[in-house]
């Protein structure tokens, strides 16, 4: 080790206090084994959602993957389930994120590029061909336009004659975090909450076995902030949806079962782990004492955790590899029910088969050899552990106050709190970077002057223009004036208070388009605008 | 007006993803520039009009969604044709080598991958605006 990196442990924004050199039990002082972490299974939860954890199941390895077309994707579906995938997770292309056709002009350069691209119910069948949805889950990262990908998914399981009772994964649809870091939007925040409600109720009745949201600190830590501010912001998306479906005539029981997380696993080790002992536990206590579930499924709050994408190098691509186990570990011995590990290149590009296969490796790794999955929770009772999960949980209610004195999170939104705490937060990371209060191997230290080596995968232009003359061969085929009827009946119900969603599925089935039905939706609804703020 | 260079920062289709675009830009100003940012979603033309308006010495494109091999090349063309030539059109994003010699042979100014220190595109404006403040003096 050379003389210049001696590596200060930084005080930084994002660890919610200084570390100490060591903990003791004087750093959880009153600690009561019963009231702060409780029996795996059991209330408040911190110690897993399930009584046997890993030792009942593994988590569901889920990579999300999607590029090209649909017969693109379908391959790499296929390649990763022989690899020993346990779910899917489909990535759309930017087009398809906004619901937008291929064929838009804002879609130009865009179309497969980076996601799979699918603008009908005609592209959602060949994604998911011979693939039989009652055999795997789904996970579908869509936000704006999830009612109608749901939609799309519900007829492609029709037409395998699986009904939509058995089908099982999850649509993102978490609108919140889309105006707070994703920026994946259409329409402004309340017609998008009502979409939602929408959809709680449509699937409390018709899909009962899918996880109707999945409230996503992911975007909001890639967007640059910190851990604290990732499970708080996460966690308060996650009460105004619980708060919604109140206000909507629901009960909470009804609903709150379905609602899942999706969390990031960031560098820091342990801080993370903490992260997500600290959410089960705000989250468990809240829907009991605050919203007055009375289900005790309504109290778990079960996760995804996808490794964090923002920590990847370009330089030295293969360290990647590394720190995705890492994290991946994290994520495992905090409890996660589902994980998906970056794969080295996706700092340069949409992951090659190569890299996509070591990756899925890694969470085998960690799952049939470390033997980590063997004993619940087994960082329990650690005193640093412990310290900082109740210092995580303390540091997410002052910003639950601090939201709360907006208004709550949509005025919060519309006022640039989120955007401006994490735009500030980001800066402050790449300030440290820089400093070199922070190192970040083969960036500013260890630094190699060798440009990276490894294959990357390309999207072919022939991706956009194939995928474009099949919607035009699409609309000329289909019953045209079955697609207006059924583009008028929706129209019909965003103006009154009908659910939206049977209207979806009918127009999803006579081959309307993703593009049709949103830019009908948007004709009542209206498009969000985001005031242009960097600071 | 001021002797300050003025960049516009922009995040041009649909991509969300603007944390380097809005780090990029609060580097730029407390390095002393007058930072001009479009917000998302813009086309081409918004980007080039708001050039135009603000009498920009560089734009910036932030780019990860894999279109920069249309974009780049498209707003090069609308600078040139509203006759901003000496504009710098530079940027960064998730932009593969290979691709990266052909933009430049285009005439677009160095493009920026993730880790490239905020100091090091500093100075590359800095150099570049001023070398072409001279030659059009």
């Amino acid at each position: 080790m050379n003389d210049k990196t001696v590596i200060a442990k930084p005080e930084t924004k994002s660890t919610p206090t200084p570390q100490k050199v060591v903990y003791t039990s004087a750093d959880i002082p009153g600690f009561d084994y019963q009231r702060d972490l409780g029996a795996p299974g059991k209330f408040p939860y911190t110690r897993g959602v399930y009584p046997d954890m890993y030792r009942g199941q593994l988590w569901t390895m889920r990579q999300f993957s999607g590029f090209g077309t649909a017969k693109d994707t379908n391959k790499r579906y296929k390649f990763l389930l022989a690899h020993g995938q346990t779910g899917l997770s489909v990535a759309f292309d930017f087009p398809t994120l906004y619901g937008r056709d291929s064929d838009d002009t804002m879609a130009k350069g865009e179309v497969g590029r980076c996601g799979v691209a699918i603008a009908s119910l005609e592209n959602m069948e060949t994604l998911f061909s011979g693939i039989p949805l009652d055999k795997v889950s789904t996970s579908m990262t869509i936000n704006g336009p999830s009612a109608v990908l749901l939609a799309f998914y519900i007829a492609v399981g029709e037409k395998q004659g699986v009904p939509s009772t058995q089908l099982r994964g999850t649509i993102q649809n978490d609108i919140l975090k889309e105006y707070i870091a994703q920026k994946s939007w259409i329409f402004p925040p309340k017609p998008s909450m009502r979409i939602i409600t929408d959809i709680l109720a449509f699937c409390a009745d018709h899909v009962p076995k899918w996880n109707t949201i999945s409230i996503s600190g992911y975007h909001i830590r890639e967007a640059g902030s910190t851990a604290v501010q990732e499970l708080a912001f996460t966690l308060a998306d996650g009460f105004a949806y619980v708060e919604a479906g109140i206000a909507a005539g629901m009960d909470v029981d009804k609903f709150a079962p379905r609602l899942s997380f999706f969390f990031n696993s960031h560098l820091d080790f342990f801080e993370e782990i903490a992260k997500y002992r600290a959410a089960r536990r705000i989250w468990s206590k809240r829907m009991r004492d605050k919203y007055k579930a009375k289900d005790q499924r309504s109290y778990l709050m079960r996760f995804h955790t996808q490794t964090a994408g923002c920590t990847l190098t370009a330089q030295q691509p293969e360290n990647n590899i590394v720190r995705t186990a890492y994290q991946g570990l994290s994520a495992v011995l905090g409890g996660t029910q589902s994980l998906h590990t970056n794969s080295m290149d996706e700092t340069l590009a949409l992951p090659t088969e190569h890299a996509v296969r070591i990756a899925l490796r890694t969470q085998q790794i960690i799952a049939y050899e470390s033997g980590v999955t063997n004993t619940i929770d087994p960082l329990g009772g650690s005193y640093y552990v412990e310290a900082l999960t109740n210092k995580m949980e303390a540091a997410a209610e002052e910003y639950f106050k601090k939201i709360d004195s907006f208004g709550g999170v949509i005025p919060a939104i519309e006022q640039g709190f989120f955007q401006r705490e994490i735009a500030s937060s980001a800066y402050q990371y790449q300030k440290e970077i820089e400093a070199k209060k922070r190192i970040i191997i083969g960036i500013n230290e260890f630094v190699e002057d060798t440009p990276p080596d490894i294959e990357l995968l390309k999207i072919s232009t022939k991706v956009e223009h194939d995928q474009n003359q099949g919607l035009k061969k699409l609309r000329r085929r289909r019953d045209n004036a079955k697609v207006k009827k059924c583009l008028e009946a929706i129209k019909a119900a965003a103006r009154g208070t009908d659910n939206l969603m049977p209207k979806i599925l009918e127009a999803a089935k006579c081959y309307t388009t993703l593009g049709e039905i949103i830019n009908t939706l948007k004709k009542v609804f209206g498009e969000y605008k985001e005031p242009p703020i960097f600071w | 007006m001021t002797d300050k260079i003025r960049v516009l920062v922009a995040k041009p289709g649909l991509d969300g993803h603007d944390r380097g675009a809005k780090v990029i830009a609060c580097a730029l100003r407390d390095a002393g520039m007058e930072v001009i940012y479009t917000g998302l979603h813009q086309t081409p033309e918004m980007i080039v009009n708001a050039a135009l308006e603000e009498d920009v010495d560089v734009v910036g494109l932030s780019i990860l969604s894999g279109a920069h091999m249309t974009i780049f090349p498209a707003v090069l063309k609308m600078l040139k044709s509203k006759g901003m030539k000496n504009v710098l059109l530079t940027g960064g994003g998730i932009i593969p080598e290979d691709d990266m010699p052909k933009l430049k042979n285009l005439g677009i100014g160095c493009l920026f991958t993730p880790g490239a220190p905020t100091t090091e595109i500093i100075d590359y404006i800095k150099t570049e605006v001023t070398k072409r403040k001279k030659s059009k003096k």
